[in-house]
């Protein structure tokens, strides 16, 4: 026997590894260092949230939308209102559709923040993350703020938003919005020129547009492959038509544009939040609707005509017209859906949650094929993926 | 509504490009829903794909729903979009328990873990899938979730043993009673026997809605 024949190897990355971004068993076939298969097996933080979805009434399915992708959990909850909204043919006030924007535009900064920090940690960059973090606190004190709740705030509504801001928290965002430009100065003082950061993304998890069409991408994914797609432009909904920002695009569709993209992003996240500061008109945050929007406490201890429907709209729910949508909305992995089917009763028949994350981590193989295993993990960060919302 | 002239437009189109395929064309929302058969499902989305007219690059969504009280129970929606024509569809097809749905993997690559989706939580079949594995319940796991007739509660818990060091299956035991609100008044068609009714010589009840035929 003169040839020694060296058989590929596998091995099993994750499900708690600190690269796989939550629980992802990856079972990988090595020849050598290269990844020749990689087959994710997810599933692992499955909770059956659309099972339970169906046994809930339309407010009480809200909160689950948090907990799905648990770091951009109002744009979440979003898509489903919209959905609902929709069936209902519920129209949301105008102060209400602005606080709904700025919230969702804090939420891709704090999206985006973890997931260029993190992933700079991925390829050996610890000090992004420390300093991302600090940022991140002070966003989710502003959904403290709000709705009472750091992370699962439970915020949106079905008609509009839960409760007008608090006095002064306006001026504060304001604040923390004309000192985070700096900020993100820093972080990308530390990666974006940086000689480590650059040789482990650039070049690395190539896809071209066709493919990552075909592959279902959405969102920056396939901004990075140079399709200039986002539903707040090209399917405008809430106040979105009327807020002036850009779209970055790459143009390798590598994990370097992927990331230059998202530090753009946060950077139009600013401008858009900084007109909804400044545009934001005076009213009510909730569509004026007593079959669906339970009333004041106030009103509700004074009148029975609002305790009853107090009564009803906390025990029963309301009900929701017959019929189908599909909504979507621009979360900050990428397209968020909610395919919603009513038959008229309190409680929704069906409820497909489309999750961005969920078609990115099938191409994982596609993309990760013939790269070193070191590269898969830069992969796995780029893809920005949540189990949360994978695994629903 | 200009958009809604649009979608009748495409709807049309498809119908003449493609007689019998399909079967029904409605438009809800401002949103297009075409159905067809399961046979012609690959046919109908390649068409949409590669029509200069429709050219739906990408399929976003793929969901499967359950009517058990008809005999063709699942609902398999292809959610389809339009990057260049700015539109979205929905392709419908129905299909039962033991008919397989052929598969779409060949059309649009993203098919593959939605299908397997489909098949792991509802049973629905696909014909021509590379690999039709389950993907989001537990390894081993019997059963199809989301079905409308599979309870909410699961039939098996999951606890550490440390007697046998190893995580154990067993029967679901709930501390609390599971319990189901029924909001529906009596005088809406109630689908219980209100106390005192079952002295009546015969009570004609309305059959249950959305609940599975009884298996033999």
């Amino acid at each position: 026997m003169g040839e020694v024949q060296i058989a590929n190897y596998t091995i099993n990355f994750g499900p708690q590894h600190p690269a796989a971004h939550g629980v992802l068993r990856l079972v990988m076939e090595l020849d050598g260092e290269i990844v020749e298969r990689a087959d994710p097996h997810i599933g692992l933080l499955h909770r059956g949230t659309e099972k339970l979805i169906e046994h809930k009434t339309y407010t009480q399915a809200i909160p689950y939308f948090d907990r799905l992708d648990y770091v951009s959990m109002m744009c979440q909850e979003h898509a489903f209102v919209l959905a609902a909204e929709k069936l209902l043919g519920l129209q949301v006030p105008l102060r209400g559709q602005y606080i709904r924007v700025l919230f969702s535009e804090i939420t891709r900064i704090l999206n985006h923040l973890l997931n260029v920090t993190t992933q700079a940690m991925d390829v050996g960059a610890i000090t992004p993350a420390l300093w991302g973090f600090e940022e991140r606190e002070k966003l989710m004190e502003f959904y403290e703020r709000v709705s009472g709740a750091r992370m699962h705030a439970n915020y949106f509504r079905i008609g509009g938003v839960h409760q007008d801001m608090p006095d002064g928290l306006a001026e504060d965002i304001g604040k923390f919005i004309d000192a985070f430009p700096k900020v993100i100065d820093e972080i990308e003082g530390l990666l974006t020129e940086n000689r480590i950061f650059k040789q482990r993304n650039v070049d690395i998890g190539i896809i071209n547009a066709k493919d990552a069409l075909d592959w279902g991408f959405t969102g920056v994914m396939i901004r990075g492959s140079g399709v200039a797609w986002d539903l707040r432009k090209s399917q405008p909904y809430e106040v979105y038509d009327r807020m002036d920002f850009d779209i970055p695009i790459g143009k390798h569709g590598d994990c370097y544009d992927r990331y230059v993209c998202r530090i753009e992003e946060m950077r139009q996240s600013v401008r858009i939040i900084r007109q909804c500061l400044h545009e934001m008109p005076a009213g009510p945050v909730i569509a004026d609707d007593n079959k669906v929007v339970p009333p004041k406490r106030g009103e509700m201890k004074a009148t029975m005509e609002s305790l009853i429907h107090h009564f009803k709209l906390f025990t029963e729910g309301h009900r929701v017209p017959a019929g189908e949508v599909y909504t979507a909305v621009e979360a900050p992995k990428g397209e968020f859906g909610v395919y919603l089917v009513s038959e008229g009763e309190n409680k929704p028949y069906r409820c497909k949650i489309r999750a961005p994350g969920f078609p990115h981590l099938q191409a994982l193989e596609f993309m990760s094929k013939g790269h070193m295993l070191a590269d898969a993990v830069a992969i796995i960060g780029t893809l920005d993926i949540v189990f949360g919302e994978i695994d629903r | 509504m200009d958009k809604d002239a649009a979608l009748r437009e495409l709807s049309d189109h498809v119908s003449a490009n493609l007689p019998n395929v399909v079967v029904d064309a409605q438009l809800a929302f401002g949103q297009l829903t075409l159905s067809c058969a399961a046979t012609d499902v690959v046919r109908l989305l390649k068409f949409l794909r590669d029509d200069k007219a429709a050219d739906f690059q990408t399929l976003i969504d793929m969901a499967a729903v359950d009517w058990p009280a008809r005999p063709q129970r699942f609902d398999v929606v292809y959610n389809l979009l339009s990057l260049t024509k700015n539109w979205r569809i929905r392709v419908k097809t129905m299909t039962d328990e033991a008919t397989p749905v052929p598969s779409v993997t060949d059309v649009y690559r993203a098919a593959g873990w939605y299908e397997r989706e489909a098949w792991d939580l509802y049973g629905v079949l696909f014909s021509g899938h590379p690999d039709l594995r389950r993907i989001l319940t537990d390894y081993g796991f019997e059963g199809h979730p989301m079905r409308k007739d599979f309870p909410l509660t699961g039939y098996v818990e999951v606890r550490y043993d440390a007697e046998q060091k190893r995580v154990v299956y067993e029967p679901v035991s709930l501390t609390q009673e599971f319990r189901t609100f029924e909001f529906m008044s009596p005088w809406e068609g109630a689908q219980y026997i209100l106390p005192g009714d079952e002295k009546a010589p015969h009570v004609d009840l309305p059959k249950p809605r959305n609940q599975a035929p009884k298996a033999n």
